[in-house]
C-alpha cells in the first residue's frame, strides 16, 4: 500500500465521512452545472446517483477526485479538503480513491496488464508484487486470461471489467463508478453490478455510482454478495445491511436523498414518473 | 447589444472582447504548459523511458523526410544559383552559397517545418484522442501528472533530435549541392567542398545550431498544447492536428525573422 502522505491535516468533522459536499456551485460558460449541492458519503456506504444527462452526475465525480474545481463551496474527501490541494497533494489522495470511467478510458497503446498495474509501476514497486497483485485484480473480475491483450481487442463489458481491476489494485477507500453499465448488454451489465456489490460487501469500499439504470440502484439495494457461494443473493429480509441509498439529481440539484423505501414512499410527480 | 457587435463563430455567437478573451487565455495556457514543460525537467519523477521512445519515434522516425527534404533543397540551389554565378563568372562559388543558405536558413527551417508537418500533428492527434477519451483524467486520477508524463518527454526529445537532425539536413543539403555542382555545372570537387567550407564563419554554424533548439520547443510545446485542449470528440482531435501545424508553422518562420536579427547582430 503506497504511503498516505498529504498535507492538509483532515477537517474532524468530515473524516469520519467518505465524501462530503458542502455548497457546492460549478457553471461553465454560462451554464450552472452545479447550485449549492451538499451531501455526504458515509464510510462503507453505496450511493446510486440517478438523473438525466446533464444533470450534472458525472461532474460531481470528477470534482471527488479535483479533476475539475468547483466555482465555490468546499469537497472533502476522506476529510481532506480537496477544494484547497494542489495537484501535487491530489495524486496522493487519489492512491485512496479509484475511479471506473464511463467508456474505461484506458490507456490503449498498453496492454491490460500494464493498464492494470499503472499505478504501481509509476510507484515503482517491485516487479515481483506487481505482478502478484496484477493477477489479484484481474482474478477479481474474472479476467486473467486478458493480461497481455491490448484493450482493442476487448469487449465494451471486459473493458470496463478492466477498467474496475484498474481502480481496485491499490485497495482504495473510495470507488467512484461513472455508468459502468452504459452500453451494455442486460446480462454483462449484471455481471458489473455483482463486481460493484462483490466490491462493496468483501472489500466494504465506499462509492458513489452514476447510472441511467434504474434497476443497477435496486439491484444493489436488494442483494447482497455471498462469498461462499460466489453469487449475489437477494436480500429477501435477511439480516444483511446493504448500505446502498439513493441520490436523484435534476438540473444541477439534489432532489433527492435517501433510502430506496424512501424512494418508493415519495410522492414527488418528476421522482414518481422517473422511477417508474 | 448592437447586432454589429457580434460575430458568428461556428453555430454560437460571440462578441470581439469574447474573442480577445479567449485568445489571451490561450496564449496564457501555452505559456503556462511551456513553463511548466522546462521545470519539469527538473523535478521527479523523470521518464527517461518515455523520452527515448519519443526521440527514437520523432528523431529516426523523421530521418527519411528530413534526408529527403535536404538533398533536394541543396540540389535546387545549386541550381537556380548557377545562372547568376555564371554571368558574373563566379560559378566557383556555388558551394558558398548552398552551404551559407543551407546552414543559417534552408537546413534549419526546413527540418523544422517538415518535423512540425509529421510530429506536431502526431503529438496533438495522440494527445487529442486521449484527450477525448478521458485518458488524460484517467492518468490524473491514477496519481500521474500527464504534463510530466506526457509532455516533458515530447518537448526534450523534440529539442534534441531536432538539433541533430538539422546538422544532418544541411550535410545532405551540401551533398545535393555537390551533386549538382559536379555532374551538372562542371565545378572540381575539392573547389565545391573548400569554398563552402571556408566561408562559413562560427556565427553561421552558431545560427544555424541555435535556431533549430528553439523550433524544436515551439513544435512539440505547440503539438502537445492542441492536444492537450482537445475538445468536441473526434472532429476535435482532428480540427486540433490541422491547428497544430498550422501554428507550429507560423511560429517557426516568425521566431525565425526574431533570432535571424537577434544574431546578426552579434556578428
Amino acid at each position: 500500500m503506497p504511503p498516505f502522505d498529504v498535507k492538509p491535516s483532515p477537517n474532524p468533522d468530515t473524516v469520519h465521512k467518505a465524501i462530503t459536499f458542502d455548497d457546492v456551485s460549478l457553471s461553465f460558460e454560462d451554464l450552472n452545472v452545479l447550485e449549492h449541492v451538499s451531501f455526504e458519503l458515509k464510510r462503507g456506504e453505496t450511493k446510486v446517483m440517478l438523473g438525466v444527462a446533464g444533470s450534472g452526475k458525472s461532474t460531481i465525480l470528477k470534482l471527488c477526485l479535483g479533476l475539475i474545481r468547483p466555482d465555490s463551496g468546499h469537497i472533502y474527501a476522506l476529510g481532506h479538503d480537496v477544494t484547497a490541494m494542489t495537484e501535487e497533494e491530489l495524486f496522493d489522495l487519489r492512491s485512496q480513491v479509484g475511479i471506473v470511467f464511463q467508456e474505461s478510458a484506458l490507456f490503449d497503446s498498453l496492454t491490460v496488464r500494464d493498464n492494470v498495474a499503472f499505478r504501481l509501476m509509476e510507484e515503482k514497486l517491485p516487479e515481483k508484487e506487481v505482478e502478484a497483485r496484477v493477477r489479484e485484480a484481474l482474478r477479481f473480475v474474472e479476467l486473467e486470461h486478458t493480461v497481455d491483450m491490448f484493450p482493442a481487442s476487448l469487449s465494451g463489458g471486459m473493458r470496463r471489467r478492466v477498467g474496475i481491476a484498474r481502480a481496485v489494485i491499490t485497495h482504495p477507500e473510495i470507488l467512484l463508478y461513472d455508468s459502468p453499465t452504459g452500453g451494455l448488454d442486460p446480462i454483462t451489465s449484471t455481471t458489473i453490478i455483482e463486481l460493484i456489490m462483490k466490491q462493496r460487501d468483501v472489500a466494504k469500499t465506499s462509492a458513489l455510482l452514476v447510472s441511467h439504470r434504474l434497476q443497477d440502484g435496486f439491484m444493489l439495494a436488494s442483494h447482497y454478495y455471498d462469498s461462499k457461494t460466489n453469487t449475489m443473493q437477494p436480500v429477501n429480509g435477511k439480516p444483511h445491511d446493504v448500505h446502498t441509498s439513493f441520490m436523484i439529481l435534476r438540473n444541477g440539484g439534489i432532489i433527492f436523498d435517501g433510502t430506496s423505501h424512501d424512494l418508493s414512499q415519495i410522492e414527488d410527480p418528476y421522482i414518481k414518473e422517473y422511477i417508474s | 447589444m448592437h447586432w454589429l457587435c457580434y460575430i458568428e463563430v461556428g453555430m454560437e455567437l460571440t462578441t470581439p472582447a469574447d474573442i480577445l478573451k479567449r485568445s489571451l487565455l490561450s496564449v496564457q495556457e501555452y505559456t503556462l504548459l511551456s513553463v511548466r514543460s522546462i521545470t519539469n525537467i527538473f523535478a521527479h519523477p523523470r521518464y527517461l523511458a518515455d523520452t527515448i521512445r519519443q526521440a527514437d519515434l520523432i528523431g529516426f522516425g523523421s530521418l527519411p523526410i528530413v534526408v529527403l527534404t535536404g538533398t533536394f533543397t541543396g540540389m535546387v540551389l545549386a541550381l537556380n544559383y548557377s545562372p547568376t554565378l555564371e554571368r558574373f563568372g563566379s560559378i566557383a562559388l556555388t558551394g558558398q552559397l548552398v552551404s551559407l543558405s543551407m546552414v543559417r536558413e534552408l537546413g534549419p527551417v526546413l527540418t523544422s517545418l517538415m518535423v512540425a508537418g509529421r510530429n506536431a500533428s502526431g503529438m496533438a492527434s495522440e494527445l487529442g484522442s486521449m484527450k477525448v477519451t478521458e485518458q488524460i483524467d484517467a492518468m490524473r486520477a491514477l496519481g500521474t501528472d500527464p504534463y510530466k508524463k506526457l509532455i516533458t518527454p515530447r518537448v526534450i526529445a523534440t529539442v534534441f533530435m531536432l538539433f541533430f537532425l538539422t546538422i544532418l539536413s544541411d550535410l545532405v543539403g551540401l551533398v545535393g549541392g555537390y551533386i549538382i555542382a559536379y555532374f551538372k555545372l562542371g565545378i572540381d570537387t575539392f573547389q565545391y567542398w573548400n569554398s563552402a567550407y571556408q566561408q562559413l564563419t562560427y556565427n553561421d554554424v552558431i545560427t544555424g545550431l541555435i535556431k533549430p533548439i528553439f523550433f524544436g520547443f515551439i513544435i512539440s510545446t505547440v503539438g502537445c498544447y492542441y492536444g492537450i485542449n482537445t475538445k468536441g470528440g473526434t472532429q476535435g482531435v482532428g480540427r486540433s492536428t490541422t491547428q497544430a501545424v498550422v501554428a507550429a508553422s507560423v511560429l517557426i518562420l516568425a521566431v525565425d525573422v526574431v533570432l535571424t536579427q537577434l544574431l546578426l547582430e552579434l556578428r
